[in-house]
């Protein structure tokens, strides 16, 4: 999400617009998705709060799970998303910036509300939707975030995002072998294989780009992925 | 029907609300009078108990059991309802039903995801979304999941720890069914 559309790259770079959020959301939620992720990844960039009047009526047509991350900074912000109808809050910059906030809302709304987003490239952390180093390892921070009260890990391959090419197993398998919280591996799912390969090691796995050009990919992606034995809702 | 839902200043209610509005319940303020009160529930047990008592909300729950009105508690709504939670170092509940909610200790916690559930030791089919961390310990369990209590019936209270309004079509039809319970 930028500027209030859905957009996807490569990398995190050349983003281009794929559609309207309360649309592709509905027709995500439609076809069988589990779970809605939305990101506003200029919110932290331009200094501002995620999109909340978006995420309304992104929420009134869902009848599943919604996470919702992007310029979250306090607890304010994250009972403004829940209010709006989010389930779950995703915290990544201003998490890396101060910790504590991930206590502060794990404390009020409970770890399971409390999803930390991670962005990886070459092993170590980025912030500010991948444009900043942080010199952390992504093992390190996601072990730091779960004990400090963080109940889910989004973890997202930089290096993979976009390409189509698979997830970053050996990251993701490092990260979810270090913590005993849920971890969802993100970046670079192109096949059915691709995310039988990622639930292999980590709880859940992120779609995007090719969903996002065709939303009925999903119905055929959960039959193929039963054919190869995943046990999909 | 009229539907009220216990809103107690944390936690996702319009999620609730809107499922309940999609088969044409009515949503009406008075959780003593409505023909269900729903005790929607996000959120830690000692915040979401001060929330529940700054607004009277267990006065008129506890009201509600005593005359046999019925009451749904959704995940930590559920675990509110029990004697007491292990959570934040022990937290008194509103003792609607027997039992406590104890830390889960098998898998990943939070447990998040959709899972079926069992209930009479045979398995549906249908898959609902659970994300909890603390499950109930009760002898009125009328489902499972995974080894985890999913569904408490004891007296007028139903207490689902999945969550329904998140479930989908499966968890419409699950809140339509609480509903007619209700009615007749």
């Amino acid at each position: 999400m930028a500027a209030g559309r859905v957009v996807k790259g490569i990398r995190f770079r050349g983003l281009r617009d794929v559609g309207d959020p309360v649309a592709l959301g509905e027709a995500y939620s439609a076809a069988g998705a589990d779970e809605l992720v939305f990101l506003d990844i200029q919110a932290t960039i331009d200094g501002r709060r995620t999109l909340v009047e978006l995420v309304r009526r992104v929420a009134e047509r869902l009848a599943i799970p919604f996470t919702v991350g992007g310029g979250v900074r306090s607890y304010q912000d994250a009972e403004e998303l829940l209010a709006a109808g989010a389930d779950k809050v995703g915290v990544n910059s201003a998490a890396l910036a101060r910790p504590e906030l991930l206590t502060e809302l794990a404390g009020r709304l409970g770890s399971q509300a409390v999803v930390v987003a991670i962005d990886v490239e070459d092993g170590r952390v980025r912030s500010r939707a991948g444009t900043a180093a942080t010199g952390r390892d992504a093992v390190g921070w996601a072990r730091e975030a779960q004990a400090r009260g963080a109940g889910e890990i989004l973890l997202t391959s930089i290096d993979a995002d976009g390409t189509r090419a698979g997830y970053d197993i050996e990251l993701t398998a490092a990260v979810a072998g270090a913590v005993d919280v849920p971890v969802i591996a993100s970046g670079g799912a192109g096949n059915a294989q691709h995310v039988a390969d990622a639930l292999g090691v980590a709880q859940a796995a992120l779609l995007a780009s090719i969903l996002h050009e065709d939303p009925s990919r999903l119905e055929s992606l959960r039959s193929e992925l039963r054919a190869l034995g995943v046990r999909v809702r | 029907m009229k539907v009220a839902i216990c809103e107690y200043g944390a936690g996702n209610t319009r999620s609730v609300a809107l499922a309940f509005e999609r088969f044409g319940s009515e949503l009406v303020p008075d959780v003593f009078a409505a023909d269900l009160a729903v005790l929607p529930g996000v959120g830690s047990a000692r915040t979401a108990m001060d929330g529940l008592r700054a607004r009277g909300h267990d006065l008129a729950l506890r009201a509600r059991i005593a005359e046999g009105r019925p009451v749904l508690g959704i995940c930590l709504g559920l675990q509110l309802a029990l004697e007491e939670s292990a959570e934040d170092g022990g937290v008194d509940g509103l003792g609607l039903v027997a039992g406590r909610a104890v830390r889960l200790t098998r898998g990943r916690v939070p447990r998040i995801g959709w899972a079926t559930v069992e209930r009479g030791g045979v398995d549906e089919d249908q898959a609902y979304y659970f994300a909890h961390s603390y499950a109930a310990e009760t002898t009125a369990a009328t489902a499972w999941s995974e080894g985890v209590v999913a569904e408490v019936r004891s007296g007028a209270f139903i207490g689902c720890q999945f969550h329904p309004e998140k479930s989908g079509p499966a968890g419409a039809r699950y809140l339509e069914e609480i509903a007619s319970l209700c009615l007749a």
